[in-house]
């Protein structure tokens, strides 16, 4: 492990708003993204060697994204990983960079998932199951259901009743809410109250509708390239130090041995993330985290996976506010999935643009104090059987 | 001796109040109520439930399995063979389906019998099922009820012996159905009632009767189909039968008449009570009759530990009409806008029948985690290859975790669902069905049943859901 650290950096970034695009299209959206991402790094789009598209639903293979960007005759790819595909885009550019594959690749994750009159994913292609040959006989749960299993058992495993449980999730609703609003880029960036959180219709108990992200388009970019070639772009690059993914032995709740009360590949990801950053106090050592909040529950247990807070104790950090903008460890600085929705292959790169923007001290009202390490971190799939990806950056080379 | 050896009997655990119909109408109740099976049943899975208590309590293997039914799933595919299979059956078992008439389950009896008499058979087992509807307003629509019945008729460890055996058939259109119709047509009812089956049935009891020489005085029970409460009672006024000593109640007031699961009903509930050397009248109407002498053995006491159907009567949950309209899926609904599921190929349904049908995952043999759905690499030591079959529908369980999805895909909203640990160990996330919202809790004891899990792809699709075990 600690292969790539400070091999690689991230020299431009683009994002576009997210939101209900009615007006936009996917092609628009990788467009608009690619060059706000080329024009921040300084490159054109003939500089680009080699391409990475990630997206779930919202196209199919390497000519989505070379068609739309004309890129030519490079080298493109398509990948996807769930959830996790925004950060796999990143994870396939970095890792042929590091490889000496070529010196400048694109990340592109992109997805619209309001031009399908869907209201939610179903998660029969969620965990993974292919989409044909099936015996249509698996079960059809809703996305809130599946981490509902997750609050139900965390709530009975520590002792909390289900109005302590749902208003320390609350409080996670707000203050990504509070973080969204300082976002002119969120779809929703309006403020909550605990009690609308609380107050709101039950979608899979104990989660009400405001416990869930929203449903949005959206694209995010980066441009990477080697670490002792980013000066050359720019004065303040981002250096990858891990790039991580854990990926669970199975796509059923097979196993009695699962406690439903954390989220193990979250765990595996972080582990093997901060060796190969050489973070050992990730807690004082990261400056900030935009991690997987789908859902309120989610993000209460990562504080608890990722080793941030102590098991079954993420209540006292929840509580002291170590985990908002002023706080010990601001986490979803940006508003997170809770104020951008989840266009799913546009999401970790959308959480990678935060960090960039935070590391480089850009991020305006939202801004945290001397900014050094950052984390980005997506579940794919299921809480029982997922695929966690995690991404940590700095702002410095070769200090750790 | 040739008889019944075993029985298994499944009432929805629904029911809907006459006074709620009448009510919805504005039409004159009959009172009483009748049994619902839930969206997530039909004739066939009621009988699949009927068929798994009569093995569970049979002493004998089983070599046939004979289905009866007016609303088999299937217009042309046996439904047998998916019992079959749901119940574990080898496949040397001979499966039949009886359908088209009322008398269905008695034509299948006395299949059953002359197999088993003529040395080809064993023991088989008679699921008789149904689950007919009546249009709005129709007097059917209260007076139906849904339910299922299995009876083994074998020849060794016989509860009741069938002593005799006597069928007419008679040819007048009283009760159709056409291809197409889902409701139940009928002719003016004095003539059918009078004509058909006052007439039909006066006739094949009076003959069997005669035939074996038996006064109604001679007969303990003297149990028999009735359309409907008035004629039933009639019938036994004309053929000197005394009400209350004599007559098996059909059960109209309590589940309904229920088709061709109805008689066999009653014979149950005549056995629930019976003891042995009782000599029992059992008679069937439908395209003519059939009837058929018993007579009660010492091996009756072995079946009185099991619960009877009057004690099963006790449990039940009140619907509104509403709530049946949408069962028997007789309001449209509004489709949710969410990615379509895939339909279902046929060829994985065929390739993984076991775990899907049956619900067989595997044990591993180096470590001994069960685990389902079958695994080739164990989820425990990442053995290959190295398990037994292992039957999870049989296993109890409880509930590990669970949610209401408000936003299920199902036809009724909120879906209970929750992960089950099976005792023995295995993990397996699923339906709750049968469970009322509010009593589901970490902790609850489940057991599996066999249920309709969707009819996507031009297919009645099964699988297996937790039910709380009552």
């Amino acid at each position: 492990m600690g292969m790539m650290k400070d091999k690689v950096a991230i020299v431009g970034m683009g994002c576009t708003k997210f939101g209900e695009l009615w007006d936009k299209s996917v092609d628009d959206l990788i467009a608009e993204a690619t060059f706000e991402a080329c024009e921040d790094a300084g490159v054109e789009l003939k500089d680009i060697e080699a391409a990475w598209l990630g997206t779930v639903f919202s196209g199919h293979t390497a000519l989505s994204l070379s068609s739309p960007l004309k890129l030519q005759y490079i080298p493109v790819t398509r990948v996807e990983n769930m959830c996790a595909t925004g950060t796999e885009a990143l994870r396939a550019a970095a890792y042929a960079v590091a490889a000496g594959a070529c010196n400048i690749a694109l990340a592109v994750g992109v997805e619209k998932l309001k031009d399908t009159g869907w209201t939610g994913v179903q998660p029969s292609n969620v965990v993974g199951r292919t989409t044909m040959g099936t015996t249509g006989t698996e079960l059809e749960l809703s996305p809130p259901a599946l981490f509902a299993q997750l609050a139900m058992r965390y709530f009975h495993q520590y002792d909390l009743s289900t109005e302590q449980g749902k208003t320390l999730l609350a409080e996670i609703a707000v203050k990504n809410h509070h973080n969204g609003s300082l976002n002119p880029k969120a779809h929703y960036q309006n403020e909550l109250t605990i009690e609308q959180v609380l107050k709101a219709p039950i979608v899979a108990p104990p989660l009400g509708v405001l416990d869930c992200c929203g449903v949005s388009d959206g694209a995010a970019v980066a441009i990477v390239t080697r670490a002792d070639m980013a000066k050359n772009f720019r004065d303040d690059p981002i250096y990858i130090k891990s790039l991580a993914i854990s990926v669970g032995p199975s796509r059923d709740p097979i196993s009695q041995d699962y406690d439903f009360a954390h989220v193990e590949e979250n765990a595996r990801a972080s582990k093997l993330a901060y060796a190969e950053a050489g973070i050992t106090d990730p807690l004082s050592e990261l400056s900030m985290a935009e991690v997987h909040d789908c859902f309120t529950i989610h993000e209460m247990a990562v504080y608890e996976d990722l080793g941030w807070s102590k098991k079954g104790r993420a209540k006292d950090d929840i509580e002291a506010g170590t985990f908002t903008l002023k706080g010990e460890l601001p986490v979803n600085t940006d508003g997170g999935l809770k104020c951008f929705g989840h266009p799913l292959g546009a999401s970790g790169l959308r959480m990678q643009y935060e960090v960039y923007k935070q590391l480089q001290e850009k991020a305006g009202p939202r801004q945290v104090r001397n900014p050094r390490l950052g984390l980005t971190h997506n579940l794919g799939g299921a809480v029982w059987g997922g695929i966690a990806c995690i991404c940590i950056t700095g702002n410095e080379l070769n200090k750790r | 001796m040739v008889g019944i050896t075993s029985f298994g009997v499944h009432i929805p655990a629904y029911r809907l109040g006459r006074d709620e119909i009448s009510r919805a109408w504005g039409t004159r109740s009959i009172g009483g109520q009748r049994a619902v099976a839930k969206y997530d049943e039909d004739s066939l899975t009621m009988a699949v439930a009927a068929t798994l208590g009569c093995l569970n309590r049979g002493q004998q293997p089983v070599d046939g399995l004979f289905f009866a039914s007016t609303t088999s799933p299937y217009k042309e595919k046996q439904a047998a063979t998916i019992m079959a299979a749901a119940a574990d059956l080898p496949r040397e078992t001979r499966t039949v389906d009886f359908t088209d008439s009322l008398r269905a389950a008695t034509i299948a009896m006395n299949s059953a019998l002359d197999a088993v008499k003529g040395g080809s058979a064993e023991n088989i087992i008679v699921a008789a099922s149904d689950c007919r509807m009546g249009a709005g307003k129709s007097k059917f629509e209260p007076l139906f009820g849904e339910g299922a019945v299995a009876l083994a008729i074998g020849n060794a460890n016989v509860i009741a012996s069938i002593e005799g055996s006597h069928s007419v058939f008679s040819e007048l259109l009283d009760m159709w159905r056409l291809e197409g119709n889902s409701f139940t047509q009928s002719w003016e009812e004095r003539f059918i009632i009078n004509e058909g089956y006052m007439n039909t049935m006066q006739r094949v009891i009076s003959e069997i009767m005669e035939k074996h020489k038996i006064t109604p005085k001679g007969l303990s029970k003297v149990v028999y189909y009735g359309p409907d409460t008035r004629s039933h009672t009639s019938l036994a006024r004309r053929l000197g039968f005394n009400l209350q000593t004599q007559v098996q109640d059909p059960l109209f007031d309590s589940i309904g008449n229920t088709g061709t699961a109805a008689l066999p009903m009653m014979v149950v509930a005549a056995l629930d009570e019976a003891k042995a050397g009782d000599l029992i009248l059992v008679a069937n109407y439908g395209d003519g009759g059939d009837a058929f002498i018993l007579k009660v053995t010492e091996n009756i006491e072995k079946f009185r530990g099991n619960q009877k159907i009057k004690e099963r009567l006790e449990k039940k949950i009140h619907i509104n009409y509403e709530k049946y309209l949408n069962w028997r899926e007789l309001v449209p609904l509004q489709e949710l806008s969410r990615p379509e599921s895939p339909t279902p190929s046929i060829t994985c349904l065929w390739r993984e029948s076991k775990s899907v049908l049956t619900l067989y995952g595997k044990k591993c043999k180096k470590c001994g985690t069960a685990q389902y759905p079958p695994q080739r690499v164990c989820i425990k030591c990442q053995t290959k290859d190295d398990f037994e079959d292992y039957k999870f529908s049989d296993k109890k369980g409880h509930i590990f975790t669970y949610t209401l999805d408000y936003l299920t895909p199902s036809r009724e909203s909120p879906a209970v669902v929750g992960v089950v640990d099976f005792e023995g160990g295995g993990r397996m996330m699923c339906e709750v069905t049968e469970c009322e919202t509010s009593k589901i809790k970490i902790g609850m004891p489940v057991e599996m049943c066999f249920r309709k899990v969707g009819r996507k792809g031009g297919i009645h699709n099964y699988f297996w859901k937790a039910k709380p075990i009552s």
